[in-house]
């Protein structure tokens, strides 16, 4: 695969020669939209500060809201109540600078989402190009999930910091068109430049992480002893039922479709949705399956850590550390992720 | 778009006739025409499985179908008035154009698991809907099934769905049908009882058998004992779950039940494989 | 280590620990520790032994009155709408309040959501609490390792920095005008009282903000609210929002779009403002509790303003003060209503 050194006037270079095709988006550093994903309109690298911005990079994936079809509601129109795709502006995105949790996220979701055109269409209009983390902050935990603070999954341009200039590496055939647009000006990835990418993935292989491959150990566990330990009382105790963890986390994809119409035109629209609130299951008779609060917090816990490794392997956490530095009452991922793999029948919780 | 076929558009279709099924007024089936040939042609569904009505501006509301395979050229979908969708479904007219997105689910296993076997159906309420659907698709392939036993009960004779064809079933020497009501009712001079109870007296045998049960949940719990007395095991009985759906298609979430999906995995499920789940349907 | 904190930990563990071994509450609402610097969790202690968890420091920002209606609720027997109240006395609840936190204690009981008779209130004079989202922007957004807190000040740590702050000067902006940091109601008060606060221009950050033109307002609401996530973060932290089914989860009819797209944005924020009219004691919850930092505050202070200077009045004062705005008055001011002829209101 194609890999360069780019400096920052490079990157710059790169991302103007791109911006040709493609809207470029990256995290704003500051200003009212500081940590949501911007468009770029002055092509120089963007100061990407340490750690994760605010917002995760599903948006991209799940733009909120989603028109999945629109219709007519005039009655004499011919085609009243029939709904069509909205016409999409054919234009692509890149979304650069994505850490290697948010990027992983990407395929998790996808898992979920094999039979979602949408997705699947969203997948295919953003390019993400990769910035791995030469710091890892203290909400951070990508290592114990599965990923590395150098991980290239899921971007199709993975950038590594050496020294003050990238090493850029394609990891897609789309990488690679992209990455192609530098070749005129990037320098050769010497040797020793890869040398020294491989030494910081040596060193996040070995961090000192407790826990590795949780998700086997998840999945060996009984559902129902999980779901019935005595811990998630606490957690209710002190949750208030917010959706801020789920509406921040790059790996929680469920979502609400709502009719909306205004003057004789309707779209169908998707939204973000979240399992923390009782609205999520609550039937028309009035019946709500998860009505309890602890049943919520519950859920949105086992989905993560259980339900979704039984049914696709991984666990549905990249471990961007966003629920943990939000959450208004410090409940702290982690920490459930640990009384989950040390809970044993009887009732013994190591927090 | 790419070339898998959208999920979340329904087919065009308009609704060809509109029948009130009960005395309150809040049950009516719609029989229900796809507009397109092709996707009439195209159309396959088995007993037991779902669709999503879909009314442009209102949403959509997941709907067992009830009408069989066997009836070809319509969908039949009897509907509760319950929610903002179904209230905006019954001020529609015949004629009126709607949406249908499906067929959703796994269904009864009618071709599979269930071929050879004694059924017993037992139904409550307007949960008989997709038992209909079963009923009639069994009894249109009557060599593949043993005896055919149906306990259905309503609140009173006006709450019982498809009368006309109770009566039919009734007439037929192949097919032993159990209709109760749950007190007493002028004119009425069929069974008296809850389901349960009814069940207890019917006392199928479980020998080569399988349960198919629809109805309210607590109708289920106390189905269930006296059917246990007599030597029904839990991975012989079939229940179809119902909880607040949007996708349809195991991805949105709603329906959730530990890792299964309603809307995918079921709605139809042995009761061995429900045991296994938390309570949240 | 702040030896003032300490000092009232020291005495809320040790009454935590006296109701809940005598038996007088049945549960108590505190603080536990974080796993976080500058994190405390709330605490629900319901033995003896939980309450040497209990801690107290300046960053307790989540009003604990929002727990105390569902907490009551949880320990009365299973009844139905409609169903007589039960017999006999319930248990209680212990609380801590400081003093807006007393005041919505009182707005609850006044609303009929809290029984007096039933909650143990532990008051708790407040030194104003810190609003982390100050520190982070103090030290340049790095990452933060470890902050301990002294009296006056806060030493924040991380790789590569260790940085000093004045408390105070992080302290978050609705303590800094806050009159009443002492527990306008308590059973048990700790620490010595600190006494009516005199503040100059209470109000200065609403009057900014009334002070620009219309199409400034309009720009300031959009530009600042446009990263809303419709979390409800903002809405679960009050301890207002006790409606068994709110506004926005209401489908019949559906008041407000399920987007974030601006209308339903502002909507859900305007309409949730306006609840608060009247009873808001700006404890600063909701704004602590954004995790995209939305200055909603400021909607309620401007509502609060207009209540103190229409009607004179401040939420959760007195259980003998009747609430503003249900109750009526031939004399209240009716220059909010917009008139042909009025052209901003009318006349205040």
């Amino acid at each position: 695969m194609k890999a360069l050194k780019l400096d920052r006037n490079a990157i710059g270079q790169w991302l103007s020669n791109m911006a040709g095709e493609r809207d470029i988006y990256a995290p704003a550093s500051d200003g009212p939209a500081k940590g949501t994903w911007t468009l770029l309109t002055d092509y120089s690298m963007p100061e990407i500060k340490p750690g994760v911005p605010a917002r995760p990079v599903k948006n991209f994936l799940f733009p909120q809201p989603e028109t999945l079809l629109k219709f007519s509601i005039v009655p004499t129109d011919p085609d009243c109540c029939l709904p069509s795709e909205p016409e999409e502006n054919g234009r692509k995105n890149v979304v650069f600078g994505v850490r290697p949790c948010d990027a992983r996220s990407i395929g998790l979701n996808a898992l979920a989402c094999k039979a979602d055109t949408y997705y699947q269409a969203n997948m295919d209009k953003n390019a993400i190009i990769g910035l791995t983390c030469s710091q890892v902050c203290s909400t951070c935990f990508c290592s114990e999930t599965g990923g590395s603070p150098m991980g290239t999954e899921g971007c199709d341009v993975s950038l590594t910091e050496i020294d003050g200039r990238y090493i850029a590496r394609a990891m897609t055939e789309r990488g690679e068109e992209l990455l192609a647009l530098a070749e005129s000006f990037g320098k050769e990835v010497t040797d020793s430049d890869f040398s020294a990418v491989e030494a910081l993935e040596e060193r996040a292989r070995s961090g000192s992480d407790e826990i590795r491959n949780p998700e086997e150990q998840l999945r060996k566990k009984d559902l129902m002893e999980l779901y019935n330990a005595p811990f998630w009382q606490e957690l209710a105790d002190r949750c208030i039922n917010c959706g801020a963890c789920t509406f921040l986390c790059p790996t929680c994809y469920c979502f609400d479709i709502q009719d909306e119409t205004l003057h004789g035109k309707g779209r169908r629209i998707r939204c973000q949705d979240s399992c923390m609130f009782p609205l999520f299951t609550l039937h028309a008779s009035g019946h709500n399956p998860r009505g309890q609060k602890i049943q919520r917090v519950r859920n949105r816990f086992m989905h993560k850590m259980k339900y979704f490794p039984d049914r696709f392997g991984p666990i549905s956490c990249v471990g961007c550390g966003r629920c943990v530095r939000d959450c208004p009452v410090n409940i702290d991922i982690r920490e459930v992720m640990r009384s989950l793999l040390n809970f044993h029948d009887m009732g013994s919780v190591t927090p | 778009m790419s070339s898998i076929k959208n999920p979340y558009r329904p087919y065009p279709a308009r609704l060809d006739n509109i029948k009130v099924e009960t005395e309150d007024g809040n049950l009516k089936t719609f029989r229900i025409v796809l507009e397109d040939k092709a996707d009439r042609e195209a159309w396959k569904h088995t007993a037991g499985q779902f669709a999503m009505l879909s009314l442009a501006g209102k949403g959509e509301i997941p709907i067992g179908i009830a009408s069989s395979p066997t009836e070809e050229g319509h969908l039949l979908f009897t509907v509760n008035r319950a929610g903002v969708v179904t209230t905006a479904l019954h001020n529609m007219n015949e004629g009126d154009r709607i949406g249908v997105r499906g067929p959703l689910g796994n269904g009864f296993p009618v071709d599979t698991e269930l071929k050879g076997k004694n059924i017993v159906i037992i139904a409550g309420g307007f949960a008989f809907t997709t038992l209909r659907a079963t009923l009639i698709y069994m009894l249109e392939h009557r060599q593949d099934y043993g005896k055919i036993t149906v306990i259905y009960g309503a609140r009173t004779p006006g709450m019982l769905l498809y009368r006309d064809e109770l009566e039919k079933w009734q007439a037929r020497d192949d097919v032993d049908i159990h209709v109760t009501i749950d007190r007493e009712a002028p004119g009425w001079d069929g069974l008296v009882g809850f389901v349960p109870t009814i069940a207890g007296q019917v006392a199928p045998s479980p020998d080569n058998a399988a349960a198919l049960i629809c109805g309210p949940p607590i109708m289920i719990k106390f189905t269930m004992p006296p059917l246990e007395e007599i030597g029904w095991t839990d991975d012989q009985v079939y229940l179809s779950l119902e909880n607040r759906m949007k996708c349809g298609i195991g991805i949105c979430g709603h329906c959730s039940v530990g890792p299964v999906y309603v809307c995918h995995d079921g709605p139809v499920f042995t009761r061995s494989q429900v045991q296994k789940l938390p309570i949240e349907y | 280590m702040s030896t003032v904190n300490e000092k009232i930990t020291e005495k809320i563990r040790s009454e935590a620990q006296r109701l809940l071994s005598t038996g007088e509450v049945a549960a108590f609402i505190g603080y536990e520790a974080g796993s976080l610097p500058m994190s405390v969790r709330p605490f629900v202690a319901r033995k003896q032994e939980d309450a040497s968890r209990l801690v107290w420091n300046s960053f307790c920002v989540l009003n604990l009155a929002n727990y105390l209606p569902a907490l009551l609720k949880s320990f009365e027997p299973p009844r139905r709408p409609g169903d007589p109240p039960p017999e006999g006395p319930l248990p209680k609840v212990g609380i801590l309040a400081t003093g807006c936190w007393s005041r919505n204690i009182v707005v609850q009981i006044k609303e009929n959501q809290v029984d007096r008779d039933r909650v143990v209130i532990v008051g708790v004079p407040s030194r104003g609490m810190v609003s982390a989202r100050k520190v982070k922007e103090a030290v340049g957004e790095r990452d933060i390792q470890t902050c301990i807190e002294e009296d006056h000040s806060l030493k924040i740590c991380g790789e590569g920095f260790e940085q000093e702050l004045n408390r105070w000067d992080v302290v978050r902006d609705n303590c800094k005008t806050c009159v009443h940091p002492d527990p306008v109601i308590y059973d048990i008060l700790i620490g010595d009282p600190a006494g009516e606060r005199q503040v100059q221009d209470r109000f200065a950050q609403v009057d900014e903000i009334e002070h620009k033109s219309l199409e400034e307002r309009w720009n300031w609401f959009a530009d600042s609210f446009s990263s809303c996530v419709r979390c409800y973060a903002c809405r679960n932290a009050c301890p207002l929002c006790y409606c068994p089914t709110c506004f926005v989860d209401d489908s019949r009819p559906q008041w407000v779009g399920k987007s974030t797209e601006q209308t339903d944005t502002m909507l859900f924020h305007i309409l949730r403002a306006y609840h608060c009219a009247g009873r808001c004691t700006d404890c600063g919850s909701c704004e602590s509790v954004c995790p995209v930092g939305i200055p909603m505050r400021l909607l309620t202070k401007k509502l609060n303003k207009d209540v103190l200077e229409m009607y004179g009045s401040e939420a959760g004062m007195s259980l003998d003060e009747p609430l503003p705005l249900t109750t009526y008055n031939p004399a209240d001011p009716q220059g909010f209503v917009l008139t042909e002829k009025s052209e901003k209101g009318g006349d205040r």
